[in-house]
């Protein structure tokens, strides 16, 4: 096997041996995420305790939804960083133009670290909070096969639609020299309108109808949806296609705006 | 009492669980003030760790250790204002501030008096020719105008200790002349004490009268340059280039050790004159050149380590 | 460390580190402002999912919204304020690799000192406006007596030393594993948001846990009561929401031998 194929996979491979490097900070995180997960689960039992069915939710429901989100942070890299904080790197250093000129696209070049990287974090920081998570609570599981293969659609949609998200950002780096201010407002969006801090299905009115087709709301509403069975048939087909819609508009402009970066960094020479 | 006194000082790393590794074996010396000391060995021989309990880094594992008569892991922050520390491969600097804002920072922290401040700065910048580079941020500086610059921040409260840790690292020839002209010209002034680590002899050679080795944790020499330079370097070797190709010289005095088609070496005692070989061989052979090589520093280290 | 002339000496060498931190910073003064904006905003989101979670509900754990803006603003003031001033120490296992450490041992100002003031980031202080504001608006719900004024005053400076204590503690596990930074975040960070709401909706043994063995309820629970005029859900006595003070000193003292016995035990880096 010789082709693009094996290299994405060979590109993969090599990110994922690279963050399972950091066992230190893998334990770490898997503790700090399990502490978290606990914190939120309490708050949220409470709120449930007063209102037992807000948001179309059970107390078991909104627990798993917790713990969920717990797993997603660093299998998405919610917060940001990955694959594309190398490339964010590498512009402000200059060596992007070296990018340039590989073989294959900048953007699977990137797409495919930041899989191999996701695959390390879903594995340690995504599977280990979730069983501590079910052993200290009770949680709600899949109920049948449909749904755990709607989910395994859902999660790859999931990451795609952070990894364009996160790349768009690294790409302001080629105009803006400075991107701390833009890196953390876009933090701070991810954060508040994936629904991390609250769920979307609590957030009221139009306000509440808004953010939950924003392309934020790809990352833990849709695909905790789907594994609750608050969204199982045509419900979880509109749910994955809202994703799927969003990842390829993102991926979209992804691509455009590379291409006018590109224009700019061989006429300027790197 | 010493300026430096050091018994038997030791210290372990631990590795792995129940695994130790001994950094620096048992080692012992004094320093005595206005003394410029070289401390040369492999790399991982124990030099670091050396500096770094002297300066109060790293607390010893045994042994007794006195810099200008206080414990330095106990007294770190008392003892901080009497010496200086040059991390070669480190600025010290703050990487994004101008120059002179890390010197004024500097100022404050050791509460150097303003007048005395100043008048160290001036010489200093002088003497190191920094003048112009002041208001630079130290990102924007060559290695060789930050290692300035950072000898500069480590002498500014007039210390009585100043550790060189590879101040000539990476450093090209005229910078490298600079620096120890710098160096030399600070101890006949203040009579500051120096103790130096480097890779460079010729920092040695143009510095220090005195030289410890150290390796694998333990001190293999400590004596005067000339000492170590005799000590394995008790021959000298005579360089004969012939007009063609020959057996090997024999001539009284010396012995021939080497033939390289026309090139022969012959080595004979050190203390020996070399006039009467040279004139044998000239009167027994058809010479087309001849040289002296005199006992090299790092061949004697060379032996030295071997020599364990 | 007790002389009090010492004490002010440190003190001032804290202040002309850091302050040489801000000008390097205001260097870059729209980014400055782009940042402690963008920081304001972002503290200010926490808030925003507490007042969505009461558009749910009428009151958490018993508590309604404004007494949680108390509880909440409390915590956050106490945290910001340690964050302000000691946050930098996370990035110790950092400085360590860097040998960043090394430099600092060697100079005249205690070690504490200098990490704490290193790139001192005076754009958190939108953490402590933020939280400042919530807390303001919390505070018009009291039924205000001097002795309240005065245990609210209590409260911050106790919950303060607190987070002072969590992030100087905790900080020290770095030097033992430096790549491990993130495991302080879960006490300091996790303390912090567990009590931004009423620790009622939490099970009485969490409580107790939080009371005996990880006293964070003294950052702002206990004299929350207090202050409030409300009964403890779990029945411990009144006097425990006058104790926050010792618990604080306690802490502190904690830490500051913790860090004593980090640096001793420092093995500096390969190198």
């Amino acid at each position: 096997m010789n082709g693009p194929g094996s290299l994405y996979v060979a590109i993969a491979t090599r990110a994922f041996r690279r963050y399972s490097t950091y066992t230190g900070a893998t334990v770490a995180g898997i503790f700090t995420n399990s502490v978290f997960g606990v914190i939120s689960s309490f708050v949220l039992i409470a709120v449930w305790r007063a209102n037992p069915d807000a948001g179309g939710y059970d107390t078991t429901d909104v627990v798993t939804y917790v713990w969920l989100g717990q797993a997603m942070i660093m299998t998405i890299a919610l917060w940001g960083g990955g694959a594309p904080a190398d490339l964010a790197a590498r512009i402000k250093s200059g060596d992007v133009a070296l990018d340039f000129y590989r073989p294959v696209g900048i953007l699977g070049w990137y797409l495919a670290a930041d899989v191999g990287r996701s695959a390390f974090h879903l594995l340690s920081r995504g599977l280990v909070p979730t069983l501590v998570g079910g052993l200290l609570f009770d949680l709600r599981y899949p109920s049948g096969p449909w749904v755990w293969m709607a989910f395994a659609a859902s999660l790859p949609l999931a990451l795609l639609v952070s990894f364009a998200i996160r790349f768009l950002l690294a790409m302001t780096a080629f105009w803006i020299l400075d991107d701390q201010g833009a890196t953390l407002l876009a933090s701070a969006a991810a954060v508040f309108f994936s629904g991390l801090t609250v769920p979307l299905v609590l957030f009221p009115g139009w306000f509440g109808d808004l953010v939950r087709v924003l392309p934020w709301a790809s990352y833990l509403q849709v695909p905790a949806d789907v594994w609750l069975g608050q969204r199982s048939g045509w419900s979880a087909v509109a749910g994955l296609g809202l994703q799927a819609g969003w990842a390829a508009i993102l991926l979209g402009a992804c691509a455009l705006l590379l291409r006018v970066a590109e224009r700019r960094v061989v006429v300027q020479g790197g | 009492m010493s300026l430096i006194e050091v018994r038997d000082l030791r210290r372990t790393f631990r590795v792995r669980r129940r695994d130790d590794v001994v950094a620096v074996h048992d080692v012992s010396f004094d320093i005595e003030p206005g003394e410029m000391v070289g401390y040369i060995g492999p790399n991982g021989a124990g030099k670091s760790t050396t500096i770094k309990m002297l300066t109060g880094i790293l607390v010893p594992t045994s042994g007794h250790l006195r810099v200008a008569g206080v414990d330095p892991s106990k007294r770190r922050t008392a003892l901080a204002s009497r010496i200086g520390v040059v991390f070669g491969q480190r600025t010290t600097l703050w990487w994004d501030l101008p120059l002179r804002d890390s010197f004024e920072l500097l100022q404050k922290i050791y509460r150097i008096p303003p007048a005395r401040y100043r008048q160290n700065l001036d010489r200093f910048l002088e003497l190191l020719d920094l003048g112009d580079l002041l208001d630079t941020p130290v990102r924007q500086l060559s290695l060789g105008q930050r290692m300035r610059g950072d000898i500069t921040a480590a002498l500014l409260h007039d210390p009585e200790i100043l550790y060189l840790d590879e101040p000539t690292i990476g450093l090209d020839v005229v910078s490298k002349g600079r620096l120890r002209e710098f160096l030399r010209a600070l101890n006949a002034e203040r009579a500051t004490t120096l103790l130096l680590t480097t890779h460079d002899l010729q920092d040695i050679e143009a510095l220090c009268d005195r030289v410890m080795v150290i390796d694998h944790g333990s001190l293999v020499f400590d004596g005067a340059l000339t000492q170590l330079q005799a000590r394995g370097g008790s021959s000298r070797t005579l360089v004969v280039d012939l007009v063609d190709e020959r057996p090997a010289i024999e001539v009284p005095g010396a012995v021939t050790v080497r033939v390289d088609g026309p090139r022969q070496w012959l080595t004979f005692p050190a203390d020996a004159s070399a006039a009467p070989i040279v004139s044998a061989v000239a009167a027994g052979y058809d010479v087309a050149d001849l040289s002296i090589q005199e006992p090299d520093i790092e061949d004697v280290i060379r032996e030295l380590y071997a020599g364990r | 460390m007790a002389d009090p002339r010492a004490l002010a000496r440190h003190a001032r060498a804290y202040v002309d580190i850091s302050a040489l931190w801000v000008r390097a910073a205001m260097a870059y003064r729209a980014s400055w402002w782009m940042l402690t904006i963008g920081g304001f905003l972002i503290t200010g989101i926490d808030f925003v999912g507490i007042w969505i979670l009461f558009h749910n509900v009428d009151a958490l754990g018993g508590f309604t919204l404004q007494e949680v803006a108390f509880l909440y603003g409390g915590s956050g003031v106490a945290m910001a304020l340690a964050d302000l001033f000691v946050g930098r120490i996370e990035r110790i296992g950092q400085m360590i690799r860097l040998g960043k450490l090394d430099q600092m041992m060697v100079r005249p100002v205690p070690l504490l000192v200098q990490v704490c003031a290193d790139e001192f980031a005076l754009r958190r202080i939108a953490r402590v406006l933020q939280a400042a504001l919530v807390l303001g608006w919390g505070c018009t719900y009291v039924d205000w007596t001097p002795s309240r004024a005065l245990l609210t005053g209590v409260m911050i400076a106790a919950g303060t030393a607190i987070f002072f204590a969590l992030f100087i503690g905790f900080a020290c596990i770095q030097f033992w594993t430096t790549d491990s930074a993130e495991v302080a975040n879960a006490f300091t960070y996790g303390g912090n948001t567990l009590t931004s709401y009423p620790l009622s909706v939490f099970p009485s043994e969490v409580v107790k846990g939080l009371t005996f063995f990880f006293p964070i309820a003294f950052v702002n629970w206990y004299p929350s009561l207090q202050v409030l005029g409300r009964d403890d859900p779990f029945g411990y006595p009144d006097w425990t929401q006058y104790l926050s003070p010792v618990v604080a000193v306690a802490l502190v003292a904690l830490a500051l031998l913790v860090w004593r016995t980090g640096v001793r035990q420092y093995r500096s880096t390969g190198s």
